[in-house]
């Protein structure tokens, strides 16, 4: 038979080390295709939602009322798309998880690994960072498109006017924040679809129902919703004085969200047979 | 080397290992032999550290396989189930496995070659087929050049040259020192591959052993002897040096001796016969009917105690 030369592995002997996992996620990350499906369709729908709001508001800016062009916010409008992309990156961060289980990979992950933390954490550092970049790519892209086609008499913001600046960042740690989030989810539920409906049903469906109750029961619940806290966060005027979270309180609610699934997704990680 | 110590293992009201402890020593290949859900499978997902065991231990090279801080560099398996993303290239697949523990790229390349795999790296591996499948889980395998190797059932899904080659190489990483387990309910392929087997039925251990004492023991042929006075017929044969083992149903196993020189010696000594027949076993019945009690034990009942064969 064919002789096995070690002589590779000794030139590459160094100990286990972060950086190793963290680029094999990356690999992993970057190798299926769903990946590039996913961010294709956030810069899609991100950008062309906010093409066509800028658009639509120069054209109907003349037949607004007063109330409606005091209130209106150039910068929020443009960062609408974002919803979508929140949706989706749910998808991305889902499946890095999710796909292991499905596909039987997670039991060539764990026996190359089987410092189970590790691995999680190493994920979390990738889908973190993928998000974060990406929503802050598509935040700042979304507005730059927004603001350019936002024609006079229609007002367009500036990253130097208040609360702009931290309004289109905002939009781009939502993004981060929901893909841990996600990874988080798909940790705990571990099939795609099951994962996918928890998310979807958190982000867009809990708020639908909670939206035909009482709003007295309502309210104090819904501040607490991702897309409300998003809508806070990309806003550049206060939304919903009093029944919403501060853009930073928001902030921190999301990150809870995303550490917490995480760190009961991790302690069931080294619990459960893979 | 592997040391595998009063493993246990249930998944709800299943028992799939029960008390179960042998070894996988180096430089031979030890089988692992067993019908199906006798718990082969389980056993190795608790080796490679995967599945949690309810009692008892297991060790690689003197550690717990999570203790081992590059596992592909010290133990390399094949799993049953197919453990690859159908999206990803084959070589993407070797790739992150090998910056896991820090493996060169060179070596996928050269794995990747070993197993005839070079021409097809690239491409996904959804259309792979089953034995370009069992290629690349055996290439993963190979990637740390590791001492300790399982492999389970890697004869699926190959064609006749495949199978050779599998074997070929169990053989030939046994010869290096290595520690070889494989896993296989084809009694008749583990006399081709293995110097040791390690027998399971219902979880449980059966025996184990050299290919030799397992033959020895069950197979091959034999003179069923019998008569109304069956310890003295032993005695005698005992005596004069042939290989006799009670059967447990009346009857005598003789072994090393012919017939009719088993006649004469019993008549010699003024000892009746009742029976006087040459048998021949093979290997794969030997097998059967060693595991034959676990088998039909199995399709009835999920919640007997199980009682060891040994
Ligand atoms: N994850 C699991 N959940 C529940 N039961 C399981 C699980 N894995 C195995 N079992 C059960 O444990 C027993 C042993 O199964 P195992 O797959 O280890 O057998 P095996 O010897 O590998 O069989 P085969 O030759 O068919 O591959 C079976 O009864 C099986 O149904
Ligand atoms: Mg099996």
């Amino acid at each position: 038979m064919t002789t096995l030369t070690p002589e590779s592995l000794r030139t590459t002997s160094t100990p286990h080390q972060k950086s190793h996992l963290i680029r094999a996620e990356w690999t992993k990350l970057r190798t299926v295709r769903s990946t590039w499906w996913t961010l294709s369709a956030m810069v899609l729908v991100t950008l062309g939602v906010a093409s066509i709001a800028g658009a639509s508001v120069s054209h109907s800016w003349t037949t607004f009322n007063v109330i409606q062009r005091a209130t209106f916010d150039p910068t929020g409008i443009s960062l609408k798309g974002l919803l979508f992309s929140q949706l989706i990156i749910g998808v991305l961060g889902v499946l890095v998880m999710s796909a292991e289980y499905g596909t039987g990979t997670i039991r060539s992950t764990l026996a190359a690994t089987p410092q189970r933390t590790r691995v999680l954490i190493a994920k979390a550092g990738v889908v973190g960072a993928l998000s974060l970049v990406v929503g802050e790519v598509l935040s700042f892209g979304a507005f730059f498109l927004g603001q350019s086609l936002l024609r006079s008499p229609a007002p367009h913001a500036q990253l130097s006017q208040p609360h702009v600046l931290q309004a289109v960042v905002g939009g781009g740690v939502v993004i981060g924040l929901l893909g841990l989030f996600a990874l988080g989810i798909a940790t705990l539920i571990r099939h795609s679809a099951g994962a996918i409906t928890t998310y979807v049903g958190i982000l867009l469906v809990v708020p639908i129902i909670l939206q035909t109750l009482p709003s007295s029961f309502s309210q104090p619940i819904l501040k607490f919703m991702p897309f409300h806290i998003s809508d806070v966060m990309t806003s550049t005027v206060t939304v919903g004085q009093g029944s919403s979270l501060s853009p930073w309180v928001g902030a921190g609610v999301l990150a809870l969200y995303a550490f917490g699934t995480l760190a009961v997704g991790g302690y069931l990680l080294r619990r459960r047979d893979a | 080397m592997i040391h595998v110590r009063e493993l246990t293992k249930h998944y709800r009201e299943t028992v799939a290992v029960h008390d179960l402890s042998f070894d996988v020593p180096p430089g031979v290949v030890t089988g692992f032999l067993g019908p199906n859900g006798s718990g082969k499978s389980t056993t190795m997902r608790m080796i490679m550290g995967l599945d949690r065991p309810d009692e008892g231990s297991v060790t690689i090279n003197g550690r717990a396989y999570v203790a081992l801080d590059h596992p592909l560099r010290e133990v390399g398996a094949l799993l049953e189930a197919k453990a690859i993303h159908p999206g990803r290239s084959a070589r993407h697949h070797l790739q992150y496995l090998a910056e896991t523990n820090g493996i060169s790229r060179q070596r996928v390349d050269e794995v990747l070659d070993l197993v005839g795999l070079t021409e097809v790296a690239s491409r996904r591996v959804g259309k792979f087929s089953l034995g370009m499948g069992q290629r690349l889980g055996i290439a993963a395998a190979l990637l740390g050049d590791p001492g300790v190797l399982l492999f389970d059932e890697p004869i699926n899904g190959l064609d006749p040259e495949g199978i050779l080659w599998v074997r070929n190489l169990l053989r030939g990483l046994a010869a290096e020192g290595r520690s070889v387990f494989v896993s296989s309910h084809l009694m008749s392929e583990m006399a081709l591959t293995a110097d040791r087997l390690v027998v399971i039925g219902r979880g449980a251990l059966i025996s184990e052993g050299t290919l030799d004492e397992f033959i020895a023991d069950t197979a091959g042929t034999y003179v069923k002897v019998r008569g109304p006075q069956l310890a003295e017929i032993e005695r005698v044969l005992h005596a004069a040096g042939a290989t006799v083992v009670p059967d447990g149903e009346g009857a005598l196993t003789v072994r090393g001796w012919e017939a009719s020189a088993i006649g004469d010696l019993v008549m010699s000594k003024q000892l009746a016969l009742h029976e006087l027949s040459p048998q021949t076993a093979s290997l794969e019945e030997a097998f059967m009917t060693l595991t034959r009690d676990s088998v039909e034990y199995h399709g009835r009942t999920t919640d007997v105690p199980v009682t060891t064969g040994k």
